[in-house]
């Protein structure tokens, strides 16, 4: 009889908490509709692996070790950043680059907009130690894969708190970004119309964009290689013209794949022994601290650029060069539409969101190069 | 968890280093990627 019973001794109130923050997890992502492709799996496995004595992840029972399934897929694909990469080619294959290519300047609100990573490096460092601290500040990227390549590489003691961070801020991008942007410009400024010029772009320079970016990126900080490379790969899977089914394939079957096992194999390390800790909650404030620096430094840098252009750049299309894509495209394009109906914004700001993508995995290469 | 405030100001080296790196890489991608345009964009005929 006791048998039927005796594992319910080994449950304690910090399990119950993380069931709590499984079930927010779940209900964000299917109430609030809030990266539910990954909340959900990441809120289902963290009830998973708090179950008392969980066999989904490695336990030892009586003096045995037990190896559990979601710590085996842990090992084959993210500790060795195998899932997030292949997840980069199907982000690759989706992404149209052509009106980042069609006015190529964009780019630099991309750079700028990478800010939030290195401020945040700089707030973490206090409290964290240095790889800690860069793994944290990634969580800027707005980039899962990103985070979780960085992260894993620098053997980051967070690696849970990181993930739960980046997609949620993710998600809240629409809610963290319109009072940072507004806060930093006159409404004057948000009435600035851009002309859009749709300049023909060729199928050549479609298919070499991805092999130089990979090449230059790679050069500069090679530690980036697999990041950008596998995003690469993927677009030129796209863009090539002769492998539309491998590139519908990598849009949706092997994205959707990778993203099932990613969700619920990173709450692996969701469990309550090494969640529930202070760290989490500084480490969630860093999380939105990054982000609001990103936007700052994509909106300034646009101002700084309206000091000396002839032509006036409406400064919250710097917003858009985080990486969060196609999210924060579209909330510049609503805050213009909001302050004039008639301000179409859209074409600029998702060519500054991809653009976002590009820099926001070469930052990932950078923070590797200094701290890997 | 030890408070190092002194790492902030120590850091802003990375910082800065980071910032211009990545404005080196993009805009190298820049230009590469207006010389792709420039080469590649079809010719406009010249009607006068």
């Amino acid at each position: 009889m006791e048998i039927l019973y005796e594992n319910l001794l080994n449950l304690d109130w910090k399990m119950v908490v993380m069931w709590l923050i499984g079930a927010v997890l779940i209900f964000l992502a299917i109430k609030k509709d809030m990266e539910p492709t990954l909340l959900l799996p990441l809120g289902f496995g963290t009830i998973l692996v708090n179950l008392p004595l969980s066999g989904a992840v490695t336990q030892v029972v009586d003096g045995v070790e037990q190896e559990g399934a979601l710590t085996t897929l842990f090992n084959a694909g993210i500790s060795n950043e195998l899932f997030p990469l292949i997840l980069f080619i199907g982000i690759g294959a989706m992404i149209d680059f052509g009106p980042l290519l069609s006015n190529p300047k964009l780019m630099l609100f991309g750079a700028a907009a990478q800010f939030g990573i290195f401020f945040t490096l700089c707030a973490a460092s206090v409290f964290f130690d240095i790889k800690d601290a860069a793994s944290i500040a990634i969580i800027g990227a707005a980039d899962g894969p990103t985070s979780i390549v960085v992260a894993q590489k620098l053997n980051s003691n967070y690696l849970g708190a990181i993930m739960v961070a980046a997609y949620s801020y993710m998600a809240l991008v629409p809610m963290i970004q319109p009072p940072v942007i507004k806060l930093l410009t006159t409404k004057k400024e948000r009435l600035i119309r851009m002309e859009y010029v749709s300049k023909p772009v060729s199928k050549i320079t479609k298919i070499l964009f991805p092999i130089i970016i990979t090449v230059i990126a790679g050069l500069i900080a090679p530690a980036s290689v697999s990041l950008i490379g596998f995003l690469m790969f993927g677009n030129l899977i796209r863009e090539c013209g002769v492998l539309d089914s491998l590139a519908e394939t990598a849009q949706k079957v092997l994205a959707n794949l990778i993203t099932i096992f990613l969700g619920i194999t990173i709450a692996s390390q969701m469990r309550a022994e090494e969640f529930l800790k202070k760290e989490t909650l500084l480490i969630l404030g860093l999380g939105l601290f990054a982000f609001v620096f990103d936007t700052a430094g994509g909106v300034i840098f646009a101002k700084v650029i309206n000091l000396f252009a002839k032509k006036k750049i409406n400064p919250m299309i710097g917003a858009a060069g985080i990486s969060a894509f196609p999210m924060s495209g579209r909330v510049v394009h609503k805050l213009a539409r909001s302050e004039d109906p008639e301000n179409f914004l859209l074409m600029q700001a998702t060519g500054v969101n991809v653009s976002g993508q590009i820099a926001s995995v070469i930052a990932g290469g950078m923070i590797l190069n200094f701290f890997g | 968890m030890n408070i190092e405030v002194s790492n902030f100001v120590d850091n802003l080296y990375y910082m800065g280093i980071g910032m211009l790196g990545i404005f080196i890489v993009i805009g190298l991608i820049i230009a590469v990627t207006m010389i792709l345009n420039a080469v590649t964009s079809p010719k406009k005929k010249n009607n006068d």
